[in-house]
């Protein structure tokens, strides 16, 4: 019987053509654009995503306090509170994976006849495990290097090919940073950029000792700018920060009213919001979209309220040869959800295919998810139903006298 | 041929309109037994209608007992009703109510439908009840493409596909001219013979002719009840 009658919506649907694909194409547009809208807005979570994944996760970083020369006051970062042997006993909390002291600046590079501005980031192995960032080529530099001052680099993806020919190794060379000559021994694995918009593989690391003397040049030996610590997890975080502040405060002997002498600035909460960004725009976008397809299933409604008051008769001579209520009800729901879902599968196709235009023309991160087809899908046919419900119920309560006498 | 397949005692039907109860049907007795061929006659606002809707399942009583081949159907729910009207009634009407957009075929099968008929015996059985009407060369046709005639033909066909026990005509010649509506009798006539029950309201005394019992309402009453033992042979006076 639902075979039939699916049969005979099929034949409802196509006697009045330019009707139902007008009642299709609100259910097309509200489809199509849920779904492109949905595809931009996890496209955008994606590539945020990506950016903070890059960035390393459950990151904190120290900063030292500023410094206050003759009234002038300087920014953070700049002061010389921060010592190595703070970043050595923030290594021995509980729940802190790796620890990292930095001290990083720009520079000109030199190599050969090509010269070139980064960022130096002089620093000990560790900081490459804590930002979970990989060596393409060659081989990180060891503790020992560190001790030592050895005169070796690490250089980013942009740092090689602004300095090397295409094709030429790296490996091996020498380059020079503010006269001090660095033999690369490694190359670095492509990050992009960051949450900022820095390119993160215009970077060259160092070892922080050698840093310090060759290149920067530190006043008070031993102090640093800023310590980079990595969490256990992300649950760890806020106890980790509590106790870093106390370990630093009783290192840095300050009083119980005094100001710390440092900034804890917490990397993960920056990631996070921008991922919650990303999700509520994502969300908005949906939502607009959703009421396009609200607006779909009222269209669908309309057409059917109107389509049962046209096939009035129709119904009365049905229900005289014997169907019965729930049989009309059946026969018009099942019209309402052909459409809904015929539109629906239109609408699927536009939105996939604009969502791929719109990667092929804007370069915009585009992800179509099953999750969202899904949805998409389960939706339309659910509008089928809701705003098929009342026109159907009202055909099918039709009195069949009334019915049959109806002109 | 004594048992009934209409009984209906005291049964009546009121309406509820702007000026109170109005009491369409005021308490009718009345016994068709399988076999019978009766024509209900009467003006118009005589009840006759209201009286065919009940027995047709239609609508129900509000008072008084109607029972269909032997079961009470005066307070049956809707879709017990329309099974009955699915199985055991086979409705022809004055303006013929085809669907506009099937075919012949699917119009007679459409009954079948909702007796839950695979599509495939469907097919055949309206394609064997469009024969015995005569109209088989028609079956993918559209209702508008044949004469009224013969649309009232495959409404038959519509109504007998079930094998009901009962036919109710309601005025099925009275959008027919006469020498069509002559040849609609006559296969009236035939069902009859083949044992069919067959309930027809006329208000055409040429009509009601055909059949071997006349029911005579009037002011919500039956007012005469006459049978004749045969039916006088299907030969019109000519139309003045």
């Amino acid at each position: 019987m639902l075979a039939a009658m699916l049969g005979e919506a099929w034949h409802a649907m196509g006697c009045n053509r330019m009707r139902t694909a007008l009642t299709m194409l609100g259910m097309v547009i509200g489809v199509g654009s849920v779904v492109l809208m949905m595809a931009i807005g996890q496209g955008a979570q994606y590539a945020v995503a990506q950016t903070i994944s890059t960035m390393g996760s459950n990151l904190y970083v120290i900063i030292a306090g500023s410094t206050q020369t003759s009234g002038v006051r300087s920014g953070g970062g700049f002061g010389f509170t921060l010592r190595v042997a703070d970043a050595d006993a923030i290594a021995e909390l509980d729940d802190v994976t790796y620890v990292a002291p930095v001290h990083q600046g720009t520079q000109q590079l030199v190599y050969g006849a090509k010269n070139w501005s980064s960022v130096v980031v002089g620093t000990t192995p560790e900081y490459l495990d804590a930002r979970a960032w990989s060596v393409a080529s060659g081989h990180s530099f060891g503790e020992s290097d560190v001790r030592s001052a050895t005169r070796v680099a690490l250089i980013g993806k942009t740092v090689v090919e602004n300095l090397f020919e295409p094709g030429e190794d790296p490996l091996g060379k020498t380059i020079r940073v503010r006269q001090t000559p660095f033999v690369v021994v490694g190359t670095l694995g492509a990050k992009g950029q960051n949450l900022d918009g820095r390119d993160q593989d215009d970077t060259i690391i160092v070892p922080l000792s050698t840093a310090q003397r060759k290149v920067f040049g530190v006043p008070f030996a031993g102090s640093v700018r800023s310590i980079i610590v990595q969490a256990a997890s992300a649950e760890a975080m806020p106890s980790v920060e509590k106790s870093i502040t106390a370990l630093l405060r009783q290192r840095h002997r300050l009083r119980d009213d005094a100001d710390n002498d440092f900034y804890i600035r917490n990397l993960a909460a920056a990631a996070d919001s921008a991922a919650e960004t990303t999700r509520v725009m994502s969300l908005l976008l949906g939502a607009i979209a959703s009421v396009s397809l609200l607006v779909g299933g009222i269209g669908i409604m309309n057409i059917m309220l109107v389509s049962v008051t046209e096939r009035t008769r129709e119904i009365g001579i049905r229900m005289a040869i014997g169907a019965r209520q729930k049989d009309i009800l059946t026969q018009f729901l099942l019209e309402a959800v052909m459409i809904s879902i015929a539109g629906c599968l239109i609408g699927l196709m536009l939105g996939i295919g604009g969502a791929l235009l719109t990667n092929t023309i804007t370069d915009m991160v585009i992800v179509i998810s099953g999750g969202s087809v899904l949805v998409a899908f389960t939706v339309a046919a659910g509008v089928g139903v809701f705003f098929g419900f009342y026109p159907a119920r009202k055909a099918a309560a039709l009195d069949p006298i009334e019915a049959l006498r109806y002109q | 041929m004594n048992e009934a397949v209409i009984r209906v005692a005291g049964l009546g039907k009121s309406y509820v309109t702007a000026a109170g109860l109005f009491p369409a049907l005021k308490g009718v007795d009345l016994s068709i037994a399988r076999g019978e061929f009766v024509a209900i006659m009467g003006p118009s606002g005589s009840g006759k209608s209201t009286f065919m809707n009940l027995l047709g399942c239609l609508d129900t009583p509000t008072f008084g007992d109607y029972f269909l081949t032997g079961r009470n159907v005066a307070h049956m729910g809707n879709d017990e009703l329309a099974v009955l009207r699915n199985r055991t009634i086979g409705f022809v009407f004055q303006g013929f109510n085809l669907l506009p957009r099937m075919s012949l075929e699917d119009n007679v099968a459409l009954p079948l439908v909702y007796a839950g008929v695979a599509r495939e015996a469907r097919r055949a059985k309206g394609r064997e009840m469009l024969a015995r009407v005569g109209l088989e060369s028609y079956a993918m046709s559209l209702p508008a493409r044949i004469s009224g005639g013969q649309q009232q033909r495959v409404a038959i066909a519509r109504a007998l596909i079930n094998r009901p026990p009962l036919i109710l005509a309601d005025e099925p010649t009275g959008n027919l001219d006469s020498h069509t509506s002559e040849e609609i009798m006559a296969l009236f006539g035939e069902l009859n013979d083949e044992g069919i029950t067959i309930v027809l309201v006329t208000h055409e005394a040429d009509i009601a002719a055909h059949a071997k019992r006349q029911v005579r309402f009037f002011d919500g009453l039956i007012v005469s009840d006459v049978r004749h033992d045969r039916a006088p042979p299907a030969r019109m006076p000519a139309p003045c």
